[in-house]
């Protein structure tokens, strides 16, 4: 089993100890030093610490036999039969990786009456679309739709398993991860593979403004999941490739606890992940009142207003409207931040987008780094400005 | 029966940095809070024991020692009981580990009816550990439940809020569910529950509590998921600064925007 263990006779001095580590795990008290359960192992005071003074001490794992797993799945989240448009991006994802290491793309499809979404996905380069209909796969519902994806992947034994993070993925992505005792990666906004198959995941971590490397090196198969707009769409191909198998789910997958009593279709919404242009108002707008000239902005644009976390918190605009790891990611051609920070969160949520242009009274707040366009300066004069000169013509 | 919210204890703030030298994490002055997303739950369970009177609330919470303060604020919130999963060998969990932990715990306490989680935390945001623990109870889970219009000792009906519809369902229990943010506003901590319950001791469980007591199961050894480094962003390397007075800078991107046809 792995464990920290302190080495106190290499520690000379116990005075700045506590601060290696950035949970507060080691404790001195009386000269004894300790390691509490805030440890995380990260090894920072391996590292970091007096040469030898604290050391991680583990087994070696009986590896899983990686060579048993092969190929590049993809979940592909359909509501009645629409395909969302990040299984696509995840098909072009798993295709470059699959490439790099010579394995199959697999997709898997599940619903009522899916034949001719098959067949597109073979014209992205799908080698083996598993079909599975029934009318009762008809809408999503989360132990039908485990005990599918469970029974696809003891067909194919995929090494790795991408599902979009939709509000579907969320819920089918984990559920299924912990039925199969194996490793799930949220919302990677980088993938990559080693050629043993390891799949190198990175991701926003530990709520600060840090990347994590993860990798999932002794188990099988590895699940990741993956925003909309993260990944680039991938081209249509001139030729289909690759086969369609369907299979006849067997009745006891169908079975659920869960009884549907009502359905109700909601209004049609424009998203702000469809906006060409965003104007994205930060808390140094100052005042809700002040968001009135965004929608101005914005309309003048032929774009949206879409919000921070904090302004959504704070109640300026609807949730729906919000950029970032909690909420929207976004990859507009251009896109106007206002009175923004530029936590990582944040940036993880619109760092793809063709052009940012920033406007924040700090000359060293962080969405700088991250903007082509730095315009120091009070978003609160320049906007108003900016408004009357779009309509007044002058 | 008893009502179970899983919560955790994030960082009172997300501006932590990094030292790009040394890789260490610099967390000076950083206070820890309860996930706002959980307070939701919290107040969700609170609510719903008034439709199920005899139904006991219980604060759930895996962490470090300190994490005691998380589940005071949900005793001073009305909550009635409260249990902190604590043990050095649990360090390092992933999501799994720390799914699998939550369910032993949930599992030794006993007479689970309903679980209830927030939608997300604010330091991970990854919204796994709610579908993972009902994996590991067999029981089912709905997430972004917006409502509770109905609860009874036998099920539950949700609203559940999906991309193109809303569901109304009804679950048996046990059953977890994951609660959206504004399903209930969160009461204010309360100062006449602060001082009744400054007395109560708080249940902590470590590993040998718990019904599976193969060390192999929790923290860094349970995890397959392992992060191999930490590391600052990369950010884009061509850029430029524009400065003036706010008039001289509206000028600037009026001109930029019309020269880029993004206006007229």
């Amino acid at each position: 089993m792995a464990e920290m263990i302190v080495h106190p006779e290499k520690i000379p001095d116990t005075r700045k100890l506590e601060a290696l580590c950035p949970f507060g795990a080691i404790q001195v008290a009386e000269g004894r030093v300790s390691i509490s359960a805030a440890c995380r192992m990260c090894k920072l005071c391996v590292k970091n610490g007096p040469p030898g003074a604290f050391e991680l001490v583990s087994e070696t794992r009986a590896g899983v036999d990686k060579s048993a797993w092969r190929g590049i799945a993809v979940y592909i989240d359909q509501t009645e039969g629409e395909i969302h448009p990040v299984s696509l991006e995840l098909v072009g994802k798993a295709r470059e990786l699959a490439q790099k290491i010579g394995h199959p793309v697999y997709a898997l499809l599940a619903g009522a009456s899916l034949k001719g979404q098959a067949e597109l996905l073979r014209h992205y380069g799908v080698d083996r679309v598993y079909l599975y209909e029934h009318p009762q796969l008809a809408h999503f519902r989360i132990e039908p739709y485990t005990a599918v994806f469970e029974d696809f992947i003891k067909r194919c034994r995929p090494s790795v398993v991408l599902v979009g993070g939709t509000a579907i993925g969320r819920s089918l992505a984990p559920r299924t991860a912990a039925r199969f005792r194996t490793g799930l990666t949220a919302d990677c906004t980088c993938l990559d593979i080693q050629r043993n198959t390891d799949l190198d995941q990175i991701r926003p971590a530990f709520g600060g403004n840090i990347m994590a490397h993860i990798r999932t090196p002794h188990h099988r198969p590895q699940f990741a999941t993956v925003r909309y707009k993260i990944f680039s769409a991938p081209e249509r191909l001139g030729a289909p490739r690759g086969e369609v198998l369907a299979i006849a789910p067997e009745e006891a997958m169908l079975a659920s606890r869960i009884e549907t009593l009502a359905t109700h279709r909601k209004e049609p919404v424009k998203n702000i992940e469809d906006a060409d242009v965003l104007v994205v108002a930060g808390l140094g707008m100052q005042r809700r009142e002040n968001l009135e000239w965004l929608k101005r902005l914005a309309e003048h644009l032929g774009g949206m207003v879409a919000g921070t976390r904090p302004v959504i918190e704070a109640g300026w605009l609807e949730p729906r409207r919000q950029i970032g790891l909690s909420g929207r990611t976004v990859k507009p051609k251009l896109l106007i931040t206002c009175g923004v920070s530029g936590s990582i969160q944040f940036v993880a949520g619109m760092g793809g987008s063709e052009r940012i242009m920033a406007i924040n009274i700090d000359p060293n707040a962080p969405i700088f780094k991250v903007a082509h366009t730095a315009l120091v300066g009070d978003v609160c004069e320049i906007i108003p400005s900016l408004l009357k000169k779009i309509e007044t013509g002058v | 029966m008893k009502i179970i919210v899983c919560i955790k204890q994030v960082p009172g703030t997300t501006q932590v940095d990094i030292d790009e030298k040394t890789g260490v994490l610099k967390r000076d002055g950083v206070e820890s809070k309860v996930n706002p997303y959980d307070l939701y739950a919290l107040e969700t369970a609170l609510r719903l024991k008034e439709l199920c009177p005899g139904a006991t609330t219980v604060a759930l919470t895996m962490g470090p020692p300190q994490a005691e303060q998380s589940l005071r604020e949900a005793l001073m919130m009305g909550i009635d009981e409260v249990v902190l999963v604590s043990d050095r060998r649990f360090g390092g969990a992933d999501v799994l580990a720390t799914s699998h932990t939550l369910s032993q715990a949930i599992l030794s306490l006993g007479e689970a009816g309903l679980i209830l989680c927030g939608q997300q935390t604010t330091d991970g945001d990854t919204a796994q550990v709610g579908p993972e623990i009902a994996e590991f109870l067999h029981i089912p889970h709905a997430t972004n439940v917006t409502a509770i219009p109905e609860f009874t000792g036998a099920s539950l009906t949700a609203q559940v809020d999906l991309p193109t519809t809303e569901e109304t369902i009804r679950m048996p229990l046990p059953c977890l569910i994951s609660v959206n943010k504004g399903i209930h506003t969160p009461r204010l901590p309360s100062f006449r529950l602060k001082k009744a319950t400054r007395a109560r001791k708080v249940t902590v469980l470590t590993l040998d509590d718990l019904p599976d007591k193969d060390p192999a199961h929790y923290g860094l050894n349970g995890s397959p998921t392992q992060v191999v480094r930490i590391f600052p962003p990369e950010h884009h390397v061509t850029r430029e600064t524009w400065e003036g007075t706010g008039e001289e800078l509206a000028d600037r991107l009026c001109r930029h925007l019309r020269k880029e046809k993004f206006l007229n």
